[in-house]
């Protein structure tokens, strides 16, 4: 019996801010809101930290029972808590960095009437999330992936009388749906398989099965349709489309949904269900491919994005991309090192983009940027230290979890030298367009107008005037210092296999992956870690280059290559595509079908015939009615003949 | 069939038939309201004599009984319906069935 850690109490701690603040919040001064809004979730963070020092791999994992849920015949669904090494990753991560963009919001919207809102908002979000991570079964889990949706919606459409705001929050929502409902059926496939969604049960039964070599078998369907839900939550080909609108949200909610957390979900899923992936190789290399592509096709598009957080929502797909490229080629430890070391340098990147709009004044073009260094130098610095982390600078958190994703790919079993090499490019992509990025922000000269007019557009949290863009308070810089020492040091964890070593006995019944590896030549890997430090210091030279040595090269590409550069430029047409092939006949077939010929022609034909006749009717009957006496003494009579008239002819009985 | 033999059933049953018929041609055919009253009398005295004839011939008391239930009835009736015949004639001022034709729709 492992001792009860009171698990539940780290979901609903969130939940109680939130209810705190949702509730009452309107009445409350900024303070309390800001004090109740911290408490809590940093009350939750404390108890993940003492979570961790006392947890015990041997003892792991650990179980704690709420309350009984579902329990049909033999199926249970309980309230049901399990922690065990990868949710405690998962937990840390969640609440760590949730609770210093918790800190960073207050800052960030301190000027936002909606303020008391957009704290109850992420305050539920960490109730869902960790609803997510520490679920024991997959119902449970559903919950938490369903709740983080709501939340991920709610803030997405924060400023929700802003159109485009509005609508990016509907897109997500119904792109998940989609997702989502891959997911169900995995479940449903999962309950008529095995009858029962709790982990270890789960689990138990699966490692039981054969490894389906060859077909589609029943776990390579469920493992396909688990990762349509992951690729929905976790933005993936090709169900991506939904995260770059997202950016219609507030930076602190693109830091923490849509960069550190939430869109990790569908890794942390795949990872978790890691047994069925296993035992289904066809589906485990339609994660990989999907990965890899998702990689190097949302790196090409970050590369011409000129909204500087278009650019970090790109970049984040491309990154999810890397981490299921990893589950795909059954290395989830590398993928969920990856996962943690993301949240870090995403985040900050995020919360520093964040920094930099709000000198500004809301502005979020690059190209009115530049020279930003001078009038915010901490937020130089620390968004240098994660662009110099994802883009897999040796020493940086980003380059350990990068590059035990690229080795893995090479040389696991389910790899292949196709993986890296696209991944490789995928890295020199990636460098290219974060300095990209880091030159026409902070480099150069500042090209934004400088009177008031900056803040007539754009960023809705900023009433105050501007002048020259100006450093951002401590309350917003404090998250992301201590981010910023996180992506340099967060990745030394993973030196020498250690991380590795500690999720081994959750993925201990993978096809030992670092076995392999130890036995392949370090030589090679060597090289490989070499190559792709190289394409890093490509990216970086190319982008130095181009944005800050020859400033006029740029545009003289983009007219050379002017197709090619309108595609990019314009996202590949993805969204044009699906508007023409799914949206399009939905909306004609809703109009056309459903609406013009079922709810008209028929249901309202229906309804309106009904009492068309029920009138024409009784509008003949009612001259019966005449109102003269002996009309009616005659009908009486006449019925009165009829009736003997009857029981003469045809008998009285 | 001791006493009242002297006259059969069915010349009763037609007096009673012919009454009957009269009532409802009046009924019908009249426009004067204490008309059509009283020709709902006759009717209900034809309906009446059936009933008695019928019992005597019979001899069960259940006709009889119901003649007098018709009898009360119809007392009862006629001063609802006469009262009802002074209050229209005092409102309308005319006892003609044809111009009391308010209820209609």
């Amino acid at each position: 019996m492992t001792p009860n850690l009171y698990l539940w109490l780290i979901p609903v701690l969130p939940l109680a801010g939130a209810a705190i603040n949702g509730f009452f919040g309107r009445s409350f001064s900024k303070k309390t809101i800001s004090a109740v809004a911290l408490f809590f979730p940093g009350i939750a963070f404390l108890y993940a930290l003492d979570i961790a020092a006392m947890f015990s791999s041997s003892a792991a994992p650990y179980f704690c029972e709420l309350a009984p849920w579902i329990r049909a015949g033999a199926f249970h669904a309980d309230f049901a808590f399990y922690l065990d090494q990868l949710s405690l990753v998962m937990l840390l991560v969640v609440t760590g960095v949730g609770f210093l963009i918790h800190i960073y919001s207050v800052g960030y919207m301190a000027d936002d009437d909606g303020y008391y809102r957009f704290m109850s908002y992420l305050n539920l979000f960490m109730f869902f999330m960790l609803t997510l991570i520490l679920a024991k079964n997959y119902l449970l889990m559903f919950i938490g992936w369903e709740g983080v949706g709501l939340a991920s919606y709610l803030l997405i459409g924060f400023w929700f009388i802003k159109d485009s705001a509005a609508s990016a929050g509907k897109k997500a929502f119904i792109v998940n749906r989609i997702g989502d409902f891959g997911f169900l059926i995995a479940l449903f496939l999962l309950i008529k398989h095995f009858g029962t969604l709790d982990f270890t049960k789960l689990f138990e039964q699966i490692a039981a099965q054969p490894v389906e070599a060859a077909g589609i078998g029943t776990l390579t369907s469920i493992g396909l349709l688990l990762m349509v839900g992951a690729a929905g939550k976790s933005a993936q080909i090709p169900l991506y489309v939904w995260l770059p609108d997202a950016m219609e949200g507030p930076t602190p909610v693109s830091a923490l949904i849509h960069a550190a957390t939430m869109v990790t979900a569908g890794v942390y899923m795949v990872a978790r269900s890691h047994a069925i992936f296993e035992r289904a190789p066809g589906a485990l290399t339609v994660v990989a491919i999907v990965g890899t592509l998702t990689a190097l096709f949302a790196a090409t598009i970050g590369i011409c994005q000129t909204d500087i957080k278009k650019v970090l929502a790109y970049s984040t797909v491309s990154q999810l991309g890397y981490m299921f490229m990893a589950c795909g080629v059954a290395a989830f430890s590398a993928g969920i090192f990856h996962l943690m070391t993301h949240a870090f340098f995403k985040g900050l990147l995020f919360l520093a983009a964040g920094s930099v709009i709000h000198g500004v004044g809301g502005e979020q073009d690059m190209r009115k940027m530049g020279g930003l260094r001078q009038y915010m130098p901490v937020t130089f610095a620390t968004m240098g230290i994660a662009t110099l982390a994802i883009a897999g600078i040796p020493g940086l958190a980003g380059f350990f979890s990068k590059d035990e994703i690229l080795w893995k790919a090479y040389s696991s079993p389910y790899g292949s030298w196709i993986y890296w090499l696209i991944g490789v490019v995928t890295a020199f992509i990636t460098s290219f367009y974060m300095f990209r990025l880091m030159y026409m922000t902070f480099a150069g000269d500042y090209r934004g107008a400088t009177a008031s007019a900056a803040h007539a557009h754009g960023d809705r949290s900023h009433g105050h005037g501007h002048g020259e863009p100006h450093e951002s308070p401590w309350v917003m810089l404090g998250p992301l210092v201590v981010l910023a020492i996180l992506s340099v040091f967060g990745g030394w964890i993973g030196v020498g296999g250690r991380f590795e070593h500690f999720l081994a006995p959750v993925f201990q019944s993978a096809p030992a992956a670092d076995t392999v590896g130890e036995t392949a030549s370090s030589g090679v890997e060597h090289l490989l870690m070499a190559v792709s430090i190289v394409a890093a210091g490509l990216g970086w030279i190319l982008a130095w280059l181009l944005y800050s040595r020859l400033p006029k090269l740029p545009g003289v590409i983009a007219e050379a290559f002017g197709s090619l550069y309108r595609a990019v430029a314009n996202k590949y047409y993805i969204d044009e595509l699906y508007a023409v092939l799914f949206v399009k006949p939905v909306v004609d077939g809703s109009s056309a079908i459903l609406w013009k010929g079922v709810d008209q022609g028929i249901i309202d034909a229906i309804v309106n015939n009904a009492a068309d006749a029920a009138r024409h009717t009784s509008d003949n009957l009612r001259h019966m009615q005449s109102g003269n006496l002996r009309s009616y003494a005659g009908w009486v009579a006449a019925g009165g003949a009829v009736v003997i008239a009857y029981m003469i002819w045809m008998g009285v009985r | 069939m001791t006493s009242v033999t002297a006259i059969p059933l069915p010349y009763y049953l037609i007096l009673s038939g012919i009454l009957f018929v009269c009532g409802v041609l009046g009924f019908l055919i009249k426009r004067n309201i204490i008309t059509i009253f009283m020709s709902i009398e006759l009717m209900l005295n034809g309906v009446n004599l059936s009933f008695v004839a019928f019992a005597a011939h019979w001899h069960v008391l259940s006709g009889q009984v119901f003649v007098f239930f018709v009898m009360v009835v119809a007392a009862a009736e006629a001063a609802v319906g006469l009262a009802i015949i002074i209050a229209v004639y005092r409102t309308r001022e005319t006892l003609n069935v044809d111009q009391v034709n308010l209820l209609k729709l």
